[in-house]
């Protein structure tokens, strides 16, 4: 083994005394700690990282704490077998309860910011206008919002991808193209981008503009104290406020660790849309309308894979850099559920466990992985009664699990991108497609791919789910009965909670929602700064 | 299926009641267990023998070996499986031994998993019916228990950088310069 060539800016400050970074690995021993702080943050992810910069920027003392690791670009070797366990919630094999579902989350300084595939997407306008109307969040107008977006975009580097897409994304575009559809090139948070593929597995040249490499190391020379490889047990509360943390250093896969105890006077819940219902339900915080954990939003996303005769090497370059909003706009966000078209970096372990079956016919399809082609469409949840989304609760061991039933009104959905993705592939010049189900087998030509979907069972375990996205749970809304906080993020019944993540959103996105989380907390972080400083409000920077 | 669903659901494996029997036929059978290898800190040497029966079925010609380096890559994908095992959170590694209960308890492994013998003593068609029964059941407990030891096997053999020759996957670029070999 031998190191990197690439410098690691994380790791060299980490060593660093002049910087001065406070970071604790609670996985260490040592003896019990209390601490007092202006704020604390739980969980570093898209929501954590980037309220963690604008919190220390107006001089408050911040402690964030996460589960997961603090690794950094020296580490990240591009290698599935190490990525997995090390950065990803329960080793990316996280599942809905009934297993129907594959849920990869970050757990890792940086959160899922660290081995997202770097899309960037404001919130789609029809989405907030959705929430205005139905949940009269009127801060969420898309004029509103705009500023934050451009604050967002500037700090963290997004802007459309500038090189040619890899062929597994040239194919939706190329697709879509012989079928006169849309596609258009995304956005990325990247700087100097390799374009080597493996986003996913941490980026090693730190191009990708996660909060590992930009909010939080601002923040830690800003004198935030990070407290990492710990999680948070219990949130104490009295009467309309949270009055005290507790926590333990994670030993292997168990808190068992050192105590901690944070005293602070506001706290920010950014541990995602699993874990922030999880730590209030274990909490037991107050929930007079039963709305906690409820709603939680996943983008059920369906898979096409299909063999083509020239190389695809889905593994190498951008991962993402195509998609289509075709079928988001055929029909009105609240009628028929719409999807959005996109296509995934292809490795051994992910192509492998995704792809259905075992034994000779699994092979067979594994040793044409240069030639392997894969669609996912991502379903927009959350618009329709038909979609009322899943359900976060408890485990005997405190440990959070989501209940993610699908109804009949996703199932037709899943159908019809199945339908979409094959038709696409075809027209793109696939040989062979095959839904990801576990009654399908290759089809040679669309009539054959239609006529088999058209008979597939819809149904849990056999048509192949997975999410990246996790939303809701925690959602906002202007009414307490129908919401756990309000617009600008702070819990209905607490003044001194607040969700500055994706839990928050009331109904998924429709698109990858990393900018989505950037621009609201960025906001609501500003506000909260505003309050606790008794400064007017900022302008935007 | 040797059960019928009355009889199935007299197993009770989907109820408390079925997972605290499990439970305590793990135990039996932990019992009688001979000891592990020394190579394996989660598995039993019962549970290996399970996964040593399951992946010349799973992965089938996936390991283009020869005989002797198709040893080593099966004691590489038990470790493997152990270590990954090893690193899930306690409620989904108890999931995993009650399943391995399940298919270690002799009523159970006949009755339910339908192989009447020792695993090591099962031949490749005997293992690949009893993952197509399960992958195929009406039981959703039994799909996800498929799903689950099929994801694991696949996981962890495509995972090692043995399998990627036969799949032409060049591995991660820029290795030497990124520090990555």
């Amino acid at each position: 083994m031998t190191g990197s060539t690439i410098r690691d800016p994380i790791r060299i400050a980490r060593d660093d005394p002049a910087r001065n970074w406070h970071v604790l690995d609670g996985s260490q021993p040592g003896k019990d700690l209390r601490i007092d702080c202006d704020v604390v943050i739980v969980g570093s992810g898209a929501g954590g990282g980037i309220s963690a910069e604008v919190l220390v920027r107006a001089g408050l003392r911040v402690v964030m704490i996460e589960e997961g690791p603090f690794k950094s670009s020296s580490d990240f070797r591009m290698r599935e077998r190490e990525a997995y366990p090390q950065l990803y919630q329960e080793s990316a094999g996280r599942q809905t309860r009934d297993k129907g579902i594959t849920i990869l989350q970050g757990r890792n300084v940086g959160g899922s910011t660290t081995v997202n595939w770097t899309s960037s997407f404001r919130t789609p306008e029809a989405t907030l206008a959705y929430w205005v109307k139905e949940f009269g969040l009127d801060e969420y107008a898309t004029d509103r919002l705009a500023p934050w977006f451009e604050h967002v975009e500037a700090r963290l580097g997004i802007e459309r991808w500038p090189q040619h897409p890899n062929a597994n994304n040239d194919v939706l575009r190329r697709g879509c193209e012989k079928l006169g559809i849309a596609s258009n090139a995304m956005k990325r948070n990247v700087r100097g981008c390799w374009n080597l593929g493996y986003c996913g597995m941490g980026c090693p040249t730190n191009a990708k503009q996660s909060m590992l490499v930009t909010t939080i190391p601002a923040a830690l020379d800003g004198g935030m104290t990070l407290l990492h490889s710990t999680r948070v047990e219990r949130i104490a509360h009295r009467f309309d406020r949270a009055t005290s943390l507790s926590a333990r250093g994670m030993i292997g896969v168990a808190a068992e660790g050192r105590r901690f105890s944070i005293r602070a006077k506001h706290f920010v819940l950014a541990g995602g849309a699993i874990n922030n219902p999880g730590l209030m339900l274990r909490s037991q915080f107050p929930d007079p309308y039963e709305r906690l954990g409820k709603r939680t939003f996943l983008h059920p996303s369906t898979v096409s894979a299909a063999l083509f005769p020239e190389e695809i090497n889905g593994y190498a370059g951008a991962p993402q850099t195509v998609y289509s909003d075709h079928f988001l706009g055929i029909a009105p966000i609240d009628g028929p559920v719409g999807f959005k078209l996109e296509a995934p970096p292809i490795h051994p372990v992910l192509a492998g466990i995704t792809l259905q079956g075992f034994g000779h016919d699994h092979a067979a399809w594994m040793k044409r992985l240069p030639n392997l082609q894969v669609l996912i469409a991502l379903l927009r949840d959350g618009f329709h009664t038909g979609s009322p989304g899943g359900r976060v609760a408890i485990r005997n061991d405190g440990s959070p699990v989501l209940d993610y039933p699908l109804s009949d009104f996703l199932w037709e959905g899943a159908r019809r991108s199945l339908l979409a993705m094959a038709e696409i592939q075809f027209a793109a010049g696939a040989r062979q497609v095959m839904p990801l189900h576990e009654d399908a087998v290759p089809c040679r030509s669309w009539p054959e791919a239609k006529k088999l979907i058209e008979g597939l069972p819809m149904a849990i375990l056999r048509t192949r789910l997975a999410s990246a996205h996790v939303m809701g749970g925690c959602g906002m809304g202007t009414d307490p009965r129908h919401a756990v906080i309000a617009g600008d993020g702070r819990h209905h019944q607490f003044d001194n909670v607040w969700v500055f993540d994706g839990s928050a959103f009331p109904t998924s996105i429709g698109a990858n929602p990393q900018v989505s989380i950037y621009a609201m907390a960025t906001r609501n972080a500003t506000q909260l700064a505003d309050q606790m400083t008794g400064k007017p409000r900022q302008a935007v920077a | 299926m040797p059960l019928s669903r009355r009889e199935f659901l007299q197993v009770g494996l989907a109820g408390a009641t079925g997972l605290a029997l499990l439970r305590y036929c793990r135990l039996a059978a932990a019992g009688t267990a001979a000891k592990p290898e020394p190579s394996v800190q989660w598995l039993t040497a019962r549970q290996v023998e399970v996964f040593g029966a399951l992946w010349p079925a799973i992965l089938a010609d996936a390991v283009t070996l020869d005989a002797e380096a198709r040893a080593v890559a099966g004691q590489e994908i038990i470790e493997s499986i152990d270590r990954a095992l090893a690193g899930l959170t306690p409620a989904v590694q108890q999931e995993v031994q009650d399943l391995l209960g399940l298919l270690t308890f002799g009523l159970t492994k006949r009755f339910v998993a339908g192989i009447s013998g020792d695993w090591r003593d099962a031949s490749d068609v005997d293992v690949k019916a009893f993952l197509e029964r399960w992958r195929n059941s009406r039981f959703e407990t039994l799909q996800q228990a498929y799903q689950a030891l099929v994801r694991l096997t696949i996981a962890c053999w495509y995972a090692n950088p043995r399998a990627w020759q036969a799949i032409a996957y060049p591995g991660p670029p820029h290795a030497a310069e990124l520090g990555a070999l």
